[in-house]
């Protein structure tokens, strides 16, 4: 509507798809396209075929890809309870304790996720919080980092919910965890399923806390992918990261399907 | 590890009837998830501020402090890191106003399409990005390929994957939907009609664009632009993939450190630096983010 002429139209839109093309669709079909390419010398990938893909979905790429999906569904799963217990109870809290709860939530998100990862390989490597070479402080950084982001979502919808539903409820003398249970949860539900896929979207790719405390018996897919590229292994490397993407992208479409019977106002 | 960060500041609800002999109620149940984060965030990270003071005889003193903040390397990757930060998100509030700009004002078939995968990119990691570019720009890579097959050249004419050039443009491809994002929803509360007036009045689009669009964009490109200066200044995948030889920015610093060279309070000191930049340009950026949304509010 800001183009009335069909040649401006026409050369900003061409100028606009050739950006789009170059900056965002031709960095991830590269990616999935070396994931498939025997070599690529010239300008084309030659050679392609599934044989990446095999030795993707094998040995310890598979261990890592499984690795990587327990992280993602435990920390996110935990993250997305207390993202939503924290999002709940903060707003009937007085004042200051919803402030403290909101800054304190958005903090590991402000922070550089290396950071995170040096402070939780300090602050967990002795006894009584001995979490240091277990699995339990990958689970934990992915946790930490997530919950920001759960807490972030599940507030935002909280915001946009019309509080006549619980009014309604509470009038009619359901009791507190009735109307959880029965009205604020079903409601938030939509909200649950996104802040869900993009929990587990999140932590399938994160690197830089990983990468400061994993063991070498719980390596998640970017660590190994890191590895690969370090290696020198950069097709195999494309492989797994395409088989990475479309987890993510699997993840993020089941778990934002999730409607249930009530929808937001 | 990234995504939206964007949400309205809390509205106070006036209308909540408050059982006010039960005040001790609502404490009670909002603090077991704080306090879990407190344990699980918020005491790491004072950890690492007193690990930088330890010292090697298990005293405590700035030595370490003075020792890496006088290093060269600390300082290279300091300004290094600043520097990457300011190019990147000034070339993604260009990319993104111009991209924006577009998918809101000049709509054509599939706008959405390209819109659903700008907002994919926002949950993917980035590391992809600079893979991705190994593949295209490398030395070896398909446009240094196809420009030697059309010129005969021999040496590689793009060069630029390993030097702080190649992790901006990385770093432009990945933040710029960070920047579209809060635009398009300040574009969305623009009447119409503001528009067709000044068009009617003769107004070129150069000049709407001037003085109708751009005055009500600033709020909006001020909070996507503090976002993305702060992501990029704790960016690391991007970084780390490139080979991170040429490049060495604070959080790559702080991951050789820690984890290649075994300096806890080396790295500790650079953590607990990049800590208090990244925390005051996160205080900025909410408190720009509360002045949009209360403007919104305000006018609408």
């Amino acid at each position: 509507m800001l183009l009335w002429s069909k040649r401006s139209r026409a050369i900003v839109l061409a100028v606009f798809t050739l950006v789009v093309l170059i900056v965002f669709i031709a960095p991830l079909a590269t990616v999935v396209l070396a994931g498939f390419a025997g070599s690529w010398n010239g300008p084309l990938p030659s050679g392609l075929g599934f044989g990446r893909f095999g030795e993707a979905l094998s040995g310890d790429n598979l261990a890592s890809l499984s690795v990587s999906l327990q992280t993602a569904f435990i920390a996110g799963g935990l993250a997305l309870i207390l993202g939503t217990w924290a999002a709940i109870a903060s707003r009937e809290a007085p004042d200051w304790l919803r402030r403290i709860t909101d800054a304190v939530f958005h903090l590991p998100i402000a922070v550089p996720s290396v950071a995170i990862g040096l402070g939780l390989l300090i602050a967990f490597n002795n006894r009584p919080l001995l979490l240091g070479g277990t699995r339990w402080i990958v689970i934990l950084a992915h946790f930490v980092l997530v919950l920001a982001f759960a807490f972030s979502a599940v507030s935002a919808a909280m915001d946009r919910l019309n509080p006549a539903f619980r009014q309604a409820a509470e009038s009619l003398g359901a009791s507190p965890a009735r109307v959880l249970t029965r009205v604020t949860l079903p409601l938030l539900l939509p909200a649950l399923g996104a802040a869900a896929g993009l929990a587990v979207a999140l932590s399938m790719g994160e690197l830089g806390a990983t990468v400061m405390v994993y063991p070498a018996t719980w390596k998640t897919l970017p660590v190994t992918i890191f590895g690969l590229t370090d290696r020198g292994q950069a097709f195999q490397a494309a492989a797994s990261t395409t088989v990475l993407l479309l987890v993510t992208l699997l993840a993020l479409v089941l778990l934002g399907r999730i409607r249930g019977r009530a929808a937001l106002r | 590890m990234t995504a939206v960060l964007d949400r309205p500041a809390p509205a106070p609800d006036t209308n909540t009837p408050r059982r006010a002999p039960l005040r001790i109620g609502p404490v009670l149940w909002a603090l077991p998830p704080l306090i879990i984060v407190l344990v699980a965030a918020v005491y790491p990270l004072i950890r690492v501020c007193l690990e930088s003071i330890k010292l090697r005889d298990g005293g405590l003193g700035l030595d370490t402090w003075t020792s890496v903040l006088g290093s060269q390397a600390f300082r290279s990757a300091l300004w290094r890191t600043v520097a990457i930060a300011v190019t990147s998100t000034i070339g993604c509030l260009i990319l993104g106003t111009f991209l924006a700009i577009v998918l809101a004002f000049v709509p054509f078939p599939g706008s959405t399409l390209v819109g659903r995968v700008i907002d994919t990119i926002l949950s993917l990691p980035s590391f992809l990005i600079t893979l991705a570019f190994t593949f295209l720009y490398g030395t070896a890579g398909a446009v240094n390929a196809l420009i030697s097959s059309i010129t005969g050249a021999q040496t590689p004419l793009l060069n630029f994957l390993y030097t702080p050039a190649g992790v901006i443009a990385a770093e432009i491809t990945f933040f710029t939907p960070f920047v579209i994002r809060p635009l398009l929803a300040a574009f969305s509360l623009l009447p119409r009609a503001q528009l067709d007036a000044a068009a009617s009045l003769g107004a070129s689009p150069l000049r709407i664009l001037r003085s109708v669009i751009m005055p009500e964009a600033w709020p909006a490109l001020m909070a996507g632009g503090s976002l993305v200066l702060l992501l990029t200044l704790n960016e690391f995948g991007i970084v780390l993939f490139t080979g991170a030889k040429g490049v060495m920015t604070l959080p790559v610093l702080i991951y050789t450190r820690g984890i290649v060279t075994f300096d806890l309070p080396g790295a500790a000191v650079i953590a607990a630096v990049q800590v208090v930049l990244s925390l005051a340009l996160y205080i900025t950026y909410r408190a720009i983010f509360a002045r949009v949304t209360a403007g919104k509010t305000q006018e609408g």
